[in-house]
């Protein structure tokens, strides 16, 4: 009831505020009647390296769409909010572009940490998050469109490859200590188990540590012949160079990694990485004229001309495709229709055709997997025919005849 | 156990490097030189602006770091913490300050980046710097395989210590600071300027940072926050070692070292590194003056 008469009464507020302006005024207002949203990415603080690319795609798909005519005749206004690197931050910013600004879509975040902090706003005010980011699954939102990759696309193809085509047997699973690693280790032990192979170790570090000299001997002694690295951020840097610099070979022991992406490529010299593989449904080598035209329009938005692209930006990129769409199958502006509009939605993305799922509104994206060479470049050496459908719970036994998530929410019964 | 050993042996000349220039600015001056991390930082941004600008691979880079960052500390020195002998918590603060200043300058690239100005190694980017070849890879010792570049850095911490001994006991500015850190008051009244020795030893402290910063940048990333954690680490292996006590620096970074080594060999390196902590506060508790320490008056 309070809120009914909330609603009322900022109606009429409206309204009267309209009725008041001079008649210039009104239609200019209705003409550049823009659709606010939110780009909520760390410009500053410790993550703000990677999170500017990902506000830039948003950014540069924003104007994109503006040069083409907006959404519905509309232009895009994006509001940009920096969250420091921090989930406190996150959370007020995000209650700030929920609230004051009245956004209805916020594309952002980049750590699972900032999206934990923000879902319960988003959930509560009933707005939309559109999340970029590779992440651990193991959640179930109909307030968030997940962009990225979940466990079963990057692993799900990775694990029997790695144990058929490359004849390993014996797993060193290494990642930085949190949770997207830990969730990763847990459905990797499973398909590890499943192909027949086995793991030895299971180990983790410090988010940021750096001396990896302990870990890589351990490596050493312990007979495996493959690393499965969950490593995240600079820690990737110091573990690629300490592997090699103690005499290991990824032509024996090959590091098969989950977020080792271009950019940490190009900080630690593309050598240390060159014969090493990663699993990523986009690869900035594809040779697509999509993809092509991608990175170069991308270098000229951001003005530099040697610019990287990855997996998560050209999610961040199409995402804002995506939510267009929605729009439009809806033709309206809140949080319900984007909702609804937005599953099943197709899109034709640099990294080829990307699908919002109707269940978990996660996205049906291509598994491949790149092996790095030595100019910081990945060749594909494994890629699916079409995208598979994303299953955010696969770590606990959800498959596509037995979903956890749908979009009546989640069934914690099979939890 | 010969390998363990060797990584404990890496470890502590990795500590003992980033410690050595504060085992000289606050052992000997009495100075919470919360910016040394951020003089590391320059020392490894200057072997990144070498090696692209320069084309100068890193053992070119350590005496032109040397001098860089001894200039940049002789002019903080300057401006800043001449004005600050005597009042321990706000040197503490001012150089904290210039710590904050230092890495900002290096994100926005001297303020460059306003202007639309980019210089190429600079700003909030991960750096790297190219390893010479013959610091690659592993040597063979003793029938082991060790890393090159730890048995590098290994060896030119050994030196950098030697010098900075020699300096310290074996020549008269040694012999100033050593008398400063007795008794400030009673040194000047024997002829000794001590505004000078003070501007020269903070020098050479900052300078033995930004070598240390050049070695640093051949297996770390490179970037402007990377100094915060080294100064923690550098702090602690002082305090340890006894302030004022160069022999105990060294003796703290290879106990540290070697303990850190063998408890992350055999459980993990989280555990390793809590367990450094508590052997740091065991030393502080039954001995507060650290393990080696001088009277002073």
């Amino acid at each position: 009831m309070n809120m009914k008469r909330r609603q009322f009464l900022s109606t009429a507020a409206l309204a009267t505020g309209t009725l008041a302006m001079p008649g210039y005024l009104r239609s200019a207002f209705a003409e550049g009647d823009a659709i606010k949203v939110g780009a909520l990415y760390s410009q500053t603080g410790g993550l703000s390296v990677v999170e500017k690319m990902l506000a830039s795609a948003v950014q540069m798909a924003a104007s994109e769409i503006n040069a083409a005519g907006g959404v519905m005749g509309r232009p895009i206004e994006v509001v940009t909010e920096d969250g420091a690197s921090d989930p406190k931050t996150y959370a007020e910013k995000a209650q700030k572009l929920v609230i004051k600004d009245r956004v209805s879509t916020v594309f952002g975040c980049h750590t699972s940490a900032s999206r934990k902090a923000v879902l319960p706003i988003f959930e509560r005010r009933n707005a939309m998050l559109f999340y970029q980011t590779h992440y651990e699954g193991f959640e179930c939102s109909p307030n968030v469109v997940y962009s990225g990759a979940v466990p079963n696309q990057q692993l799900g193809n990775y694990i029997p490859w790695i144990i058929e085509k490359l004849g390993k047997k014996k797993f060193f699973i290494v990642g930085s200590n949190y949770v997207y690693p830990r969730e990763m280790a847990k459905v990797s032990k499973g398909l590890i188990e499943a192909g027949g192979a086995e793991w030895v170790a299971d180990e983790y570090l410090e988010l940021g540590h750096s001396e990896w000299a302990v870990m890589v001997n351990k490596i050493k002694e312990s007979g495996a012949d493959v690393v499965l690295s969950n490593v995240v951020g600079d820690s990737i840097i110091s573990f690629y160079r300490e592997f090699i610099n103690q005499g290991l070979s990824h032509e024996d022991i090959p590091i098969c990694a989950t977020v080792t992406s271009e950019i940490e490529i190009a900080a630690m010299g593309p050598e240390y990485a060159a014969g090493s593989y990663t699993s990523f449904p986009y690869f900035m080598s594809l040779e697509t004229e999509a993809n092509k035209s991608f990175i170069e329009r991308y270098r000229a938005f951001v003005g530099d001309p040697a610019a990287t692209t990855y997996h998560s930006l050209e999610a961040a990129y199409f995402q804002v495709f995506l939510w267009k769409q929605a729009i439009e199958a809806s033709q309206d502006t809140t949080a319900e229709a984007i909702r609804e509009g937005v599953r099943g939605q197709t899109y034709a993305a640099p990294g080829g055709d990307v699908k919002v799922d109707e269940d978990n509104l996660h996205c049906w994206l291509t598994p491949r997997i790149g092996q790095w060479t030595a100019d910081g470049q990945s060749q594909i050496v494994d890629e699916y025919p079409e995208p598979i459908k994303p299953l955010p719970y696969a770590a606990y036994g959800e498959a596509a005849d037995n979903l956890f998530c749908t979009a009546q929410g989640l069934d914690s019964s099979k939890l | 156990m010969f390998d363990v050993l060797f990584i404990g042996l890496s470890l502590s000349s990795i500590l003992l490097l980033v410690a050595l220039g504060l085992a000289v600015t606050y052992g000997a001056m009495g100075i919470i030189n919360m910016a040394h991390g951020e003089m590391v930082m320059l020392g490894a941004y200057v072997s990144v602006l070498a090696n692209i600008w320069l084309g100068a691979n890193l053992l070119v880079a350590i005496p032109i770091a040397f001098v860089v960052t001894a200039l940049i500390g002789l002019v903080i020195e300057r401006l800043v913490v001449r004005r600050l002998y005597g009042r321990l918590l706000d040197t503490l603060l001012a150089t904290w300050g210039i710590a904050i200043i230092l890495q900002q300058a290096i994100r926005l690239e001297f303020g460059l980046s306003f202007f639309g100005i980019h210089v190429k190694g600079l700003g909030s980017g991960l750096q790297n710097v190219p390893v010479p070849q013959a610091l690659q890879g592993t040597v063979s010792i003793l029938g082991q395989d060790l890393n090159a570049y730890r048995i590098f850095i290994v060896a030119m911490t050994l030196v950098l210590a030697v010098a900075t001994w020699a300096v310290m006991y074996r020549t008269s500015l040694g012999m100033k600071v050593r008398a400063i850190i007795r008794n400030p008051g009673m040194a000047a009244a024997c002829g000794i300027d001590v505004k000078r020795t003070n501007a020269i030893t903070f020098a050479l402290g900052s300078g033995l940072a930004g070598v240390a910063g050049v070695l640093m940048a051949g297996f770390k990333t490179v970037a402007p926050d990377m100094g915060a954690t080294m100064v923690v680490d550098g702090f602690m292996v002082v305090v340890t070692g006894g302030v004022g006590s160069l022999f105990g620096t060294i003796a703290a970074s290879g106990l540290l070292g070697e303990f850190n080594a063998l408890v992350a060999m055999v459980s993990n390196d989280i555990i390793g590194r809590a367990a450094v902590f508590a052997v740091v506060i065991c030393v502080i508790l039954i001995k507060p003056a650290g393990l080696f320490t001088f009277k002073g008056r």
